[in-house]
């Protein structure tokens, strides 16, 4: 009876948690979007630090983004040709490299390697700024560090993430199209043929709206977990290591919820 | 602001409570600093002086009192007020709390680039001047973390002053500086009260540069002001608390001093239910 008790505690206790942090993620993004709009710090300045961002969070990130996304792009046309191979309709590995890349695996691997790169260096940027006093020097110049160092890294997420899936959609597609060739089963105009042929709008639509979801995501998680550290370097490495976690599993669970609503709403037709 | 005349106080704190949680910090108090003049916050580590000092600049609202500056109620001000405010007034903190990622000329130049309409040439020139006065030109390029500590230090209060603040504080200018080092941040303080005459409040623990800079100082302890007054008027000061501080005397371990040892570690808990 007790241990049930306990049980059930413990389960409420930890929902409460999950809420109150998720209820403090979308303040945060909430707040951060709105100082976007309505920001008391000077325009030019603002998209000056938002274009920084950018060309960190984005452009950096194009070389990781593209192998890692042409070689997902290879296993799936392995992957897809060895079972499709059974049935004779090798004709269907540029469809199912094209959809599984753009519905699917072009989004969330731009993802990861996003958390990776820029969701835990958020966390670790702000959290040594806040053990350093710095967020405090900037407070104290009449400089909001939301307005200063989070609203630029939401705006330029939420342009570069989008833009580096598509690009990964396009590398995980050139990817398949690599062991098309190899395999002697296509030319390369086929397989790229192939794959728009077999692709229709939403797929790529879809893809571009879960990674405008996971670049807001994975910001809030960043930011949010540098803005709640404690004091000291291990705090620092702590609040790293959870922005990485965290953004990996709300990325996951927002792929299901997305996955499952694009499903429901009719999908492809 | 055209309403605070010479005799109107800077900073006016009246009983001042502050709280992290159920833990009191602060019990209620109050004091004055006049325009144009330094006044110095001696106490120990854990007598609340840093707390007392981020609720003068904003970072932490009282939880009980009031705190005017210039004529603002810290307690009452919005945002937008709060920021106001903050560009009249500089902060030195204690580790220099220099943008890590920008370069000193940067650090300095901030203040001026996001709230006044200069031009990027002229902010360079103020960038160069307010080097000149706390002894670092030539340093615009360097990075925060390629200058020592008391060089850090230094560029803080170039930061501080970038704007021409009306209020500077200090947070603990010459703690974990070598003497040499800190007289010469003391001597910058005094200097930068020549020139500017503007009010300065330093937070420190260093008696001897307290006894210097000062031209009234406000002993601190366990939350509760001990004793107001310049000085010599401190120098002689005969509560006990205020002299085992000037005294250097160490807590001894006789019954009286376990009880205040005690309330050492539990200081702040009294709070009124």
């Amino acid at each position: 009876m007790s241990a049930t008790f306990q049980f059930l505690s413990g389960v409420g206790g930890i929902a409460e948690a999950s809420l109150s942090y998720l209820g403090g993620l979308s303040q945060l993004t909430g707040r951060s979007l709105l100082l976007l709009v309505a920001s008391p710090l000077k325009p030019a300045r603002r998209l000056q630090r938002a274009s920084r961002q950018a060309m960190i969070v984005g452009v950096r990130a194009i070389p990781i983004v593209s192998l890692i996304t042409f070689f997902v792009g290879v296993i799936m046309a392995l992957q897809g040709a060895y079972e499709l191979r059974q049935l004779g309709a090798m004709q269907l590995v540029p469809a199912l490299v094209a959809i599984s890349i753009t519905r699917e695996l072009g989004p969330l691997i731009t993802a990861v390697v996003v958390i990776g790169r820029s969701g835990s260096a958020f966390a670790a940027e702000i959290g040594t700024m806040r053990v350093t006093e710095e967020l405090d020097a900037l407070q104290t110049m009449a400089l909001d560090p939301l307005a200063f160092l989070v609203a630029p890294k939401f705006l330029a997420m939420a342009v570069m993430v989008p833009c580096l899936a598509v690009w990964a959609d396009l590398m995980g597609v050139l990817g398949g199209s690599l062991f098309g060739v190899a395999s002697g089963n296509f030319t390369l105009m086929g397989f790229l043929i192939g794959t728009r042929d077999s692709l229709v709008v939403s797929d790529v639509v879809s893809g571009i709206i879960k990674s405008l979801v996971f670049g807001l995501v994975i910001t809030a998680v960043g930011c949010q977990e540098g803005l709640s550290t404690g004091g000291g370097a291990e705090e620092v490495g702590k609040a790293t290591t959870s922005a990485v976690v965290i953004s990996i599993l709300m990325v996951i669970l927002i792929d299901v919820v997305f996955t499952a609503l694009f499903y429901l709403t009719g999908g492809r037709s | 602001m055209g309403t605070t005349a010479l005799d109107t106080p800077e900073i006016s704190v009246r009983g001042l409570k502050v709280r992290y949680g159920d833990r009191e910090v602060l019990h209620g108090i109050s004091f004055d600093v006049r325009h144009g003049e330094t006044v110095v916050i001696l106490g120990g580590s854990g007598s609340g002086k840093s707390t007392l000092l981020r609720t003068l600049v904003g970072l932490q609202k009282p939880s009980e009192g009031e705190v005017w500056v210039r004529g603002l109620d810290l307690a009452r001000a919005s945002e937008r007020e709060m920021d106001e405010l903050r560009k009249k007034i500089g902060l030195s903190f204690q580790g220099g709390a220099l943008i890590g990622s920008m370069s000193v000329g940067e650090n300095i130049a901030l203040p001026l680039l996001e709230h006044s309409n200069l031009a990027p040439s002229t902010v360079e020139v103020m960038v160069r001047i307010k080097l000149e006065q706390v002894g670092l030109s030539g340093f615009e390029k360097y990075m925060p973390s390629e200058l020592s500590g008391g060089m850090r230090k230094r560029a803080a209060v170039a930061r501080a002053i970038a704007m021409d603040p009306e209020i500077l504080f200090f947070d603990e200018p010459s703690a974990g500086l070598d003497p040499i080092t800190a007289a010469g941040i003391d001597n910058l303080i005094l200097d930068l009260k020549k020139a500017y005459s503007i009010t300065t409040v330093v937070v420190t623990h260093e008696l001897a540069s307290a006894f210097l800079i000062a031209d009234r100082i406000l002993v601190i302890d366990h939350g509760n002001i001990l004793a107001i007054g310049t000085v010599p008027q401190i120098q002689q000061c005969t509560n006990p608390r205020v002299r085992q501080f000037l005294d250097r005397v160490a807590e001894s371990g006789d019954d009286d001093d376990k009880v205040d040892h005690l309330r050492m570690y539990t200081e702040g808990i009294r709070v009124k239910p």
